[in-house]
């Protein structure tokens, strides 16, 4: 009898209802996220705004949405890049070894030395902001820490018996890579996958907060929450909705991620 | 003996390895000296000896793994293949024994489906695995199975001479003795030679028709395995023989 993987349903069910809600907010808006005037400025929660409206007006539930729909898909393609490249560079540094493998690892070293979101600033500043930089800035931010979970499952795999005796039927270093030895590092990528979206959506949420990030007025949840610093005060529910949104985002995720490992761990 | 008897000859061998990394002077410490013997065809050649005195590294040599330093390795037949001592490592784990068995076939480039097919089916039959275990992954058979599956594997290609690392040792006793049967009845029913490397001495004996005893990378003493068992000639031989009760 299979012990259910409680992490991996709840994960699941959190993320199947916060992706329901983004493509929704996709489609389909109560109000148009930038009206201004949508409503009264600063009403609390109520039926006609269920989470408000912000100091313009414009209705806070309509930016949610909105705004943790760009979040989530910056965070998507940020890990889809990094994930890609980084588990490519990984792959053939783990599983050749040598020279260019210390090479490739050592600038990986000098990467990583730098505070991530100090790289991406670096790399926004140079290009200029905008939705698809960030997500270019993130995603090259991102390659050396799945080059590194990658390099390091190829490196312990390329001598396993298995392995060798494939090689002994003359099968090419690419076949082996592809087919022999990705399918076994699965267990470890698709964790790091999930807490590699997880820090997306934190490193988004915080380059829009400082203001490089998506521009205004479209939403992003970093983007509104440091619109609503400024109004703690008077309209507290914007903040609390907002950061709300990006937790429990992170919460569902992190949720998988950690089911993915359990199973990893059993299937060894 | 004319060469057309023989799968492999092995002459002069001699390996090593460069200690220390890339700022010492890098001293070699030999592994192997002046390695040399053949197999014939169609006979099992036991090569015992304790852990670490190189049959594992003459068996990379052999397989062309490691080039020796010096010395040449002749083969005789294309393509050798090896089973590995541990069934659970030599799998993979992602993929279902039907797969497994047919890599070696689709490496070879054989397009058609059912050709392979019955290349493995036949295989399966061979080394008397039942057709359930196609579907199976590697984590769902016996260690016994498993072995089963790694000498399909190694078969399925076709080799005339196959190099046995430790295949039954880590295996219970009762199935030591099926598989040893197993490799017995191939031998003869696919005219094959073996190198059967072993520390069981008892196992060696039941299975092979000659013997190398390494010791310290040096080949100590060769010949029939009633001949060396019986009046053993170099000291270490009858130590090793001693041990055994």
């Amino acid at each position: 009898m299979k012990k259910r993987n409680w992490y991996l349903t709840l994960g699941f069910i959190l993320t199947g209802i916060i992706a329901s809600f983004i493509v929704m907010g996709f489609i389909w808006t109560p109000y148009d996220p930038n009206a201004i005037m949508a409503g009264p400025k600063f009403s609390p929660p109520s039926f006609e705004h269920i989470m408000g409206t912000d100091n313009f007006g414009r209705d806070i539930f309509s930016r949610v949405l909105q705004g943790a729909g760009s979040t989530a898909l910056i965070a998507l393609c940020t890990v889809l890049i990094g994930a890609l490249i980084g588990i490519a560079v990984g792959a053939l540094t783990g599983y050749f070894g040598g020279i260019v493998d210390e090479a490739l690892m050592r600038f990986n070293d000098a990467l990583t030395a730098f505070p991530s979101i100090l790289v991406a600033l670096v790399i926004v500043g140079v290009m200029g902001g905008g939705k698809y930089n960030v997500i270019l800035a993130l995603g090259i931010v991102f390659i050396p820490s799945f080059a590194r979970v990658t390099r390091t499952a190829f490196a312990s795999l390329r001598d396993v018996n298995y392995v060798k005796s494939v090689r002994l039927m003359g099968a090419k270093p690419a076949r082996i890579i592809c087919l022999h030895i990705l399918p076994n590092t699965i267990s470890v990528l698709l964790p790091a996958i999930t807490i590699g979206f997880n820090n997306a959506v934190l490193a988004e949420a915080s380059m829009s907060y400082l203001g490089i990030g998506i521009k205004p007025p479209d939403a992003s949840l970093g983007y509104m929450l440091s619109e609503a610093q400024g109004m703690l005060s008077i309209a507290p529910w914007y903040a609390i909705w907002t950061g709300g949104v990006i937790v429990i985002m992170i919460f569902a995720v992190g949720l998988i991620g950690e089911g993915l490992q359990h199973c990893g761990r059993e299937s060894m | 003996m004319t060469e057309n008897e023989l799968v492999l000859k092995v002459q002069n061998v001699s390996c090593g390895y460069r200690k220390g990394g890339v700022f010492s002077r890098g001293e070699v410490q030999e592994i192997l000296h002046d390695v040399s013997f053949d197999v014939r065809r169609g006979e099992i050649m036991g090569l015992v000896g304790e852990s670490g005195t190189g049959k594992s590294t003459l068996a990379k040599v052999i397989l062309g793994i490691l080039k020796p330093d010096s010395g040449e390795v002749t083969h005789y037949s294309h393509g050798p293949q090896m089973i590995f001592q541990d069934p659970f490592s030599s799998l993979n784990p992602a993929f279902t024994v039907k797969r497994i068995m047919e890599e070696p076939l689709k490496i070879q480039g054989i397009r058609d489906k059912q050709e392979r097919k019955n290349q493995v089916m036949e295989m399966l039959r061979l080394v008397e695995l039942p057709e359930e275990c196609l579907e199976a992954r590697p984590n769902e058979l016996s260690g016994g199975q498993r072995q089963r599956v790694s000498i399909a594997v190694a078969l399925i290609q076709k080799p005339k001479f196959v190099i046995a690392d430790e295949p039954v040792s880590a295996l219970d006793v009762t199935i030591q003795a099926q598989i040893l049967k197993l490799l017995k009845k191939l031998r003869k029913e696919l005219d094959l030679s073996f190198l059967f490397i072993s520390h069981d001495l008892n196992v060696v004996y039941q299975l092979c028709d000659r013997v190398i005893v390494m010791k310290d990378g040096q080949i100590v003493e060769q010949g029939d395995v009633e001949q060396v068992y019986d009046r053993p000639q170099h000291e270490y031989t009858k130590q090793l023989l001693a041990a055994v009760v």
